[in-house]
């Protein structure tokens, strides 16, 4: 790790440097009108050698998949193939423009069209669109079909949508902005849906007023819960659909599909389950699948067969498109290459060592941590980092980075306090989680033997704890040089 | 199997481990009937394999490396400079995750920080987000803070000269409101604003090409105490006057121009800067700067409290990403072009578009009504062009020869047959030009 | 948890208390605990009129973010300008200092329907 203090691009700006070559004009030049013209341009001025070299440093100072063990719960953090960069940058892509019309885009709109139908294939939906540019805005494209379909039926009343309490944040943020009010609905014991208060929930006066329920199944706990079916089954006799957020699909390819136990609408995540890198931050791609009835309502345009190949179309009464153009192409290319090297069997055993990885690990990290719910995991499972006076699972994740390790999902879900997702997704060898499972025992005991080793920490890194508090209070957010 | 690294042996120890005798009963907890069903797809196949299959799909789509390339209307042909894609294919910043944990982040964060400076400054307003997903979805949640600012206020003004597509992104995003958006045609000083107006929004160039009175149409607004949201073109406000200059108090952008290729739609780069009294109201995420306990300067996510994983129902948007890689291809690409270079390449859009449109403005039977006297103006890189002949015409028949001449407005609106809108940028060498020219002289007779 | 026995409070650990022909309005320190620092608190402005129970504002910290309701209805007076530059006040001295915003109340009656210092502890304490 590069733990050297990196100047701003800024600071290392001189002027005079050129960092970039382009030709000279070949054309007699028009003179830009004084008025619209633009008197400064801050911009560094940098050569491209000590460019390369502050953007090489900089990215020694990260943790990445390549390489660290990265065990965020709910993120998914596989191996990115390298072939999946390779194809994304064939140039009959890249150069790609998405108005240059049908005939003459059929390779992109066939790669398009193969992706939706085997995304559907994998989750038991009818049809599928592709535009999202997100998860979080596959479950907006998702919510809007759901409220579609109502005004579709002249079913204004129902205004509501419940979602359980270990959902993640995205989902009464996105019923927000699909207009609706946002119901909690509590977990059992157990870690599932509370049925006795779903029932509740969906009795009475407010019955008429319920538009479905937000589902994520495996839950955020990494649970699956066995009332799925019986689930859906009473949210759609009141007459509600029911969403699934498919972020944690990486536990049930071939091993169960969503669309077959009475999931209406589900988006996932092809930046988790379907490895296309995460990118510091993006950009992801969502697929939105449905039942075959909400099939018009999807966001398009989507992909079609027409004739011997393919086409564009809008679906009949589609809620209207939700980002330009089809999607985030260069993301549907990674995943389509995945899903072509793995196949029906390979998707059966990706699901099949996720969850056989999360169950060792989870047997492991039991001995020094208390695990919230002990029954079978899915994919992931969740413990505690409340292990001794003073310590708390901030500390813990901190002292993980000494040990080269990033720290696991921490604080979420939001119902289990103090908490510590862990994700080892299937690309991870048994080496690599028995190593991890020891840091944590010795953590552990750290934690109660030598305190401050987790206070102080980490202490191997460019820079130590920030001042967040100080950050938010005054915030800089941009060089003022 | 691919990518997964356990062997049987591996995987008996860990089932053992367990306490189960086979991977089966892992999943007990699904419903028995529902469990592994087939999957209607076909067995995996090699990398070799899918290599060959995936190089033939992409060689059977025409692009813009083996053609004169004169088609904009949104996505951009441009110059990439090597340098960007060397940077943003290292695998620390590739396969790293939302930065989290900021000591273990610090390259995305800092590379964050410093493409919100340089946005901040090329934009003109005084905060930058670290992205959303396009200029369509950027503006429409621009639109969607000035909604939420603007309390009671329903009225939101578009013009007519907005990309069409992300006029329907816009309509998508508010499904949901009781909104009234009105068009206005022209100068965003012709929108008629009074006291129920949320926002007024100008594209800067607008679809057409045209560049519009910013300054004007930003007192306007301000006077009847609505916003002023500008989405501009990010290459041009390298030479032309920057959006917050001329007042706006929202800017988004379509970054794709910045280093990004064109990649048939995506993924490209949101971009969204607001004036320092809108802060707290901007989706997204943003850094900021921070000192350890050493005083060492670092950079964090910042003014998390409005994003979705605090708010929930109350966030100001779902949002949950940002474009991450493509912002950093952005960084890279204005570090590398820095002050002279992102002049020289507007210039170059400038000189070239200019050029190409007094030369058809030539040829019999075409108009460029930018260039004519009475509907005449300031233009930045695209141009109407009115033809003769039907221009989806004319654009099939260059297109089948390497010449792709632009987009037939047709596209969009059926009524409007004879008009074609062509995109000039540095990639195109005046021999090139001269082509465009000659071909729609000869496509026309 | 600190408490001012001069004031009376509401379930969502807001105070109002009774000051010349004006009410101070504040978060209790039960609450500002629980917030964690304070980065920012979003006020609302001067001459604006609540109901009792109205959204007026939202506290901020860097986990947590808290929608601020009126303990009684009224037109605000004054806001604090302190907490501009100084936003930890509330967490220093939430029941001086780190006051939020002084209402002209539309009814005394309000007040008397608050909850006291002694019932509100309980009530808190069951969180």
């Amino acid at each position: 790790m590069n733990l050297m203090p990196e100047k701003l691009i800024y600071e290392l700006s001189a002027p005079g440097r050129i960092g970039a070559s382009l030709p000279d004009n070949d054309v007699p030049a028009t003179p830009v009108p004084a008025n619209l013209s633009r008197d400064s341009l801050k911009l560094p001025e940098v050569d491209e050698l000590s460019v390369i070299r502050h953007f090489t440093r900089l990215s020694q100072k990260n943790f990445s998949i390549d390489s660290h063990f990265y065990p965020l719960g709910s993120c998914t953090m596989k191996y990115n193939p390298k072939v999946n960069e390779q194809l994304a940058g064939l140039r009959g892509w890249r150069d790609a423009h998405p108005l240059i019309g049908d005939e003459f885009s059929q390779g992109a709109l066939e790669l398009i069209y193969r992706l939706q139908e085997s995304l559907c294939a994998i989750g038991g939906f009818a049809a599928s669109s592709l535009q999202p540019a997100a998860g979080a805005h596959g479950e907006l494209s998702g919510v809007f079909v759901v409220r579609a379909w109502h005004v579709s039926r002249g079913d204004a009343k129902r205004t509501k949508m419940l979602i359980p309490d270990s959902a993640h944040g995205t989902n009464p943020a996105t019923c927000t902005m699909a207009g609706y009010t946002t119901l909690p609905v509590p977990s059992d014991a157990e870690g599932g849906v509370d049925m006795a208060a779903l029932k509740a929930a969906l009795g009475g006066a407010q019955r008429e007023e319920i538009a479905g329920i937000m589902i994520t199944n495996p839950n955020t706990l990494g649970l699956f819960d066995r009332n799925i079916e019986e689930i859906a089954r009473l949210v759609h006799e009141a007459g509600g659909l029911v969403y699934g957020d498919g972020a944690n699909m990486n536990a049930v390819t071939g091993i169960f599909k969503p669309g077959n136990s009475g999931i209406d609408v589900m988006h996932f995540n092809l930046h988790k389950t379907f490895s296309t890198p995460h990118g510091g931050g993006g950009p992801g791609a969502g697929f939105v699948g449905v039942r075959k009835d909400l099939a018009d309502f999807l966001p398009g345009p989507i992909a079609v067969k027409k004739g011997s190949g393919y086409a564009l179309a809008m679906p009949s009464k589609s809620i209207g498109r939700v980002k330009s153009f089809y999607g985030n192409f260069g993301v549907l290319v990674r995943a389509f290459a995945y899903v072509r090297m793995l196949g029906a069997t390979g998707l059966r055993r990706l699901a099949e060592n996720a969850v056989l990885n999360a169950n060792y690990l989870k047997v492991k990290v039991e001995k020094s941590y208390k695990v919230k719910y002990p029954r079978r995991c899915m994919h992931e499972f969740v413990a505690m980092g409340d292990i001794a006076p003073g310590i708390h699972t901030l500390d813990i994740a901190k002292r993980l980075i000494d040990y080269g390790f990033h720290p696991p999902t921490i604080y979420f879900p939001l119902i289990v306090p103090e908490a510590i997702m862990i994700e080892p997704t299937e690309t991870e060898d048994k080496e690599t989680l028995d190593a991890f499972a020891e840091v944590l025992a010795k953590i552990a005991d750290e934690a109660r033997t030598n305190p401050d080793l987790l206070h102080n920490a980490p202490t191997t890194t460019p820079v130590g704890r920030l001042d967040e508090v100080a950050a938010a209070r005054s915030p800089v957010l941009c060089f003022k040089g | 199997m691919p990518f997964i690294a356990n062997s049987d042996a591996d995987r008996k120890a860990m089932l053992a481990a367990v306490g189960v005798s086979s991977i089966e009963e892992l999943f007990t907890d699904i419903p028995s009937a529902k469990r592994f069903p087939k999957l209607a797809l076909p067995e995996g196949i090699s990398e070799l394999e899918v290599t060959r299959e995936i190089e033939a799909m992409a060689a059977n789509n025409l692009n813009a490396s083996s053609c004169a390339w004169f088609l904009g209307a949104g996505a951009y042909n441009h110059f990439i400079p090597a340098a960007v894609g060397a940077i943003s294919s290292r695998g620390e910043f590739l396969t790293a995750y939302t930065p989290y944990q900021p000591e273990v982040s610090q390259g995305t964060l800092q590379a964050i920080f410093e493409y919100q400076s340089m946005a901040a400054e090329l934009l003109g307003m005084e905060v930058v987000n670290a992205s959303h997903y396009d200029g369509a979805t950027a503006l429409a949640e621009a639109v969607l803070m000035a909604w939420n600012h603007g309390g009671s206020r329903k009225k939101v003004f578009l013009p007519t000269a907005l990309h069409p597509e992300y006029r329907d992104v816009i309509r998508t995003y508010f499904a949901a409101f009781d909104v009234q958006f009105v068009e206005y045609a022209g100068e965003p000083s012709s929108a008629a604003v009074d006291e129920t107006t949320s926002c007024v929004v100008c594209a800067y160039p607008d679809f057409e090409g045209r560049v519009r009175d910013l300054k004007a149409g930003a007192e306007k607004a301000h006077a009847a105490g609505a916003l002023f949201i500008v989405h501009a073109d990010p290459i041009m406000c390298a030479i032309l006057k920057s959006p917050g200059e001329l007042g706006a108090d929202i800017v988004t952008a379509e970054g794709q121009a910045l280093g990004n290729a064109m990649n048939f739609g995506g993924p490209w780069l949101g971009m969204m800067g607001a004036t320092a009294k809108l802060m707290r109201k901007m989706p997204g995420r943003i850094v900021g700067q921070a000192q350890d306990h050493e005083g060492r300067r670092g950079f964090v996510l910042t003014l998390t409290a409005r994003e979705q994983h605090i708010r929930r129902e109350k966030a100001v948007s779902n949002i949950c990403s940002n474009q991450g890689l493509v912002m950093l291809q952005a960084c890279v690409y204005m570090a590398l072009m820095g002050k002279n270079g992102m002049r020289q390449v507007a210039e170059l859009c400038w000189n070239k578009a200019h050029y190409a449109a007094s030369e058809i403005a030539k040829l019999p039977g075409f108009k460029v009504p930018v260039l004519d006297k009475a509907a005449a103006g300031a233009f930045f890189k695209e141009f109407v062009v009115t033809t003769p002949i039907p221009a989806a015409a004319i654009v099939d028949k260059l297109s089948r020869a390497s010449v792709v001449p632009g987009l037939a407005l047709s596209k969009y609106d059926p009524k409007r047959t004879h008009e074609l809108l062509v995109c000039v940028t540095e990639m195109n060498t005046k021999a090139q030009i001269d082509l465009l020219a000659t071909s729609l002289k000869e496509a026309a007779k | 948890m600190k408490l001012d026995s001069a004031a009376r409070y509401r379930s969502s650990h807001e105070f109002a208390r009774k000051e010349g022909n004006l009410y101070v309005v504040g978060i209790s320190d039960h609450a500002q605990a629980a917030l964690g620092d304070i980065v920012y608190v979003e006020l609302p402005e001067v001459g604006k009129t609540f109901a009792q129970g109205d959204a007026f504002g939202v506290i901020e910290s860097v986990k947590a973010a808290s929608d601020l309701y009126m303990p009684m209805g009224g037109k605000v007076a004054a806001v604090n300008e302190g907490l501009g530059g100084d936003p930890a006040l509330v967490n220093r001295d939430c029941y001086g200092e780190g006051w939020l915003v002084k209402i002209e109340a539309a009814s005394a009656a309000e007040f008397n329907g608050l909850m006291d210092a002694a019932t509100y502890e309980k009530e808190a304490d069951k969180e």
